[in-house]
């Protein structure tokens, strides 16, 4: 089991209350979290990763055990403690003003 | 008994103002999806209560909202939480993803960037939404970077007509300050298969043929940003308007000048006549007066705010030309918002009402189509659109 913390506005958006808890079949890489977090909350698709493309958009960054995950690739695996759930895997959008 | 329900997109969430048939007293519900940024909400000619809205952010991209009970709940057209096809989610509905086919025969990956260099399409927000006159799961979505997309099952999937990026000048295209949006879509009422699309800045075009075939219209414009003024396109287009019952006779605000056609856009000339600058943003037209037209004249493309710290509408009672300043109700003095393209509107009461937003949050009401003006709201964030339902 993961535990993915999403920003307040995902949050409102899929109508989600705190963390999200995700069963991943397979290794444990951010692109295999995002396939099931989207599966989950359809209305979520595009929002974290370009529909076409995948690639995450350009203001969210991803952090976990005090590292910053965001340009690791999205198949590399998540440090065990978030794939044993121990940790979450944060989805932070990026510090702006506005 | 009749009302009005006044549909108001800002910079942080979407707002709706309803009031009956006096529009003295009004009600205020909102902010609907409060932070995200709200270009427009609109809704259907066909089913009053079905509402389409474009949320969108910087961080998260776009979204449309969908209502079905005249804005009190909203969903996202779609699969539902928790369900799923062939194993895959769907979230179709917040996908605009470009026409990459050979149909047209003429793919494009480029229009042209500020400095003139050719930059790949870049799907960026809605601008505007037009739902269909008769149904109400058919909606027009005008997007930045432009183009024309449609829904014909309620918003739950969108798909372009690459007709009009395909028709042969979209590499001259180029983006305006707001960047390179589709921001009007105007269908003719008396013959739904001709559709005008305005773009900035590259001007106005038209199809015949429910959209998958499209011209520029746009003989009659000058413009001093572009090298040869009279270009075919490259105009920086900031609103068209029509009246229903004279199709053919459309205005324009553009970057600069007001113009008018009685050819369905097949030649425009300038009617700014008396007014006090040209530059501006909206125009629209009086619901029942098809020659009476209001614009709110903006000091210049550098200075977007009112000329002498004064807000005022101006109306033509002659479709063009011939303006008149309304004042009564609004602020002389120390006033500098704008008032931007898609933020004014009027309703279909015998009193036409007449409605517009500010970048200063407020939204003024007209009961009496122009002669005086009231505040339904005063402090808002900065209004991005306001469009009006006439309810029965």
């Amino acid at each position: 089991m993961i535990r993915v913390v999403l920003p307040y506005h995902l949050r409102t958006l899929a109508r989600i209350d705190g963390d999200v808890k995700l069963e991943i079949s397979g290794p444990a890489t951010r692109g295999a979290v995002l396939d099931a977090l989207e599966a989950r909350y359809p209305m979520l698709c595009g929002t974290i990763r370009d529909h076409v493309t995948q690639e995450h958009r350009p203001f969210l960054r991803f952090f976990a055990c005090e590292e910053d995950l965001t340009h690791e690739p999205a198949d590399a695996p998540l440090p065990e403690a978030v794939a044993s759930g121990a940790e979450p895997l944060y989805i932070v959008g990026a510090i702006a003003g506005g | 008994m009749s009302g009005v329900r006044v549909l108001v997109g800002t910079r942080k969430g979407a707002f709706v103002l309803t009031s009956d048939g006096k529009r003295e007293k009004w009600e205020v519900s909102g902010p609907f999806f409060a932070g995200w940024e709200i270009f427009h909400l609109k809704g259907s000619p066909a089913d009053p209560d079905r509402l389409y809205a474009s949320q969108c952010s910087g961080w998260f991209g776009q979204i449309i909202q969908r209502s079905d009970d005249g804005g009190r709940t909203w969903h996202q057209p779609g699969t539902p939480p928790g369900e799923q096809n062939d194993g895959k989610p769907k979230g179709e509905s917040n996908k605009f993803v470009y026409d990459t086919t050979t149909e047209m025969g003429k793919p494009l990956t480029t229009h042209q960037w500020y400095d003139g260099k050719p930059h790949p399409w870049e799907f960026k927000r809605v601008w505007h939404l037009e739902p269909s006159q008769s149904d109400p799961d058919t909606v027009y979505a005008g997007v930045e970077d432009a183009a024309l997309f449609r829904t014909t099952d309620g918003g739950r999937s969108w798909h372009e007509l690459p007709g009009l990026r395909g028709h042969g000048t979209g590499m001259k295209w180029q983006p305006g300050g707001g960047g390179m949006c589709l921001h009007t879509i105007v269908v003719d009422p008396t013959r739904p298969e001709r559709i005008y699309t305005a773009i900035s800045a590259a001007g106005v075009f038209r199809s015949d043929d429910g959209g998958k075939t499209w011209a520029p219209k746009n003989r009659g414009l000058r413009s001093a940003t572009i090298p040869d003024q009279d270009a075919e396109v490259g105009h920086c287009v900031h609103r068209i308007a029509l009246h229903p019952s004279r199709p053919n006779v459309l205005f324009m605000q553009k970057h600069w000048d007001v113009m008018r056609t009685d050819d369905a856009g097949e030649t425009w000339k300038e009617v700014s006549g008396n007014l006090p600058t040209d530059f501006g943003f909206v125009i629209d037209v009086h619901a029942h007066q098809p020659e009476t037209i209001y614009v709110v004249p903006i000091k210049s493309d550098s200075e977007h705010f009112p000329l002498d710290g004064a807000l005022r509408v101006y109306r033509s009672r002659k479709g063009g030309n011939e303006w008149e300043a309304l004042t009564k109700g609004l602020p002389q003095r120390n006033c500098y918002v704008n008032v931007l393209r898609d933020a004014m509107a009027v309703d279909s009461l015998d009193k036409c009402g007449v409605y517009f937003g500010t970048t200063g949050g407020q939204v003024y009401c007209s009961a009496d189509a122009g002669d005086s003006w009231n505040p339904v709201v005063r402090d808002l964030p900065a209004v991005l659109s306001v469009e009006v339902e006439t309810l029965q």
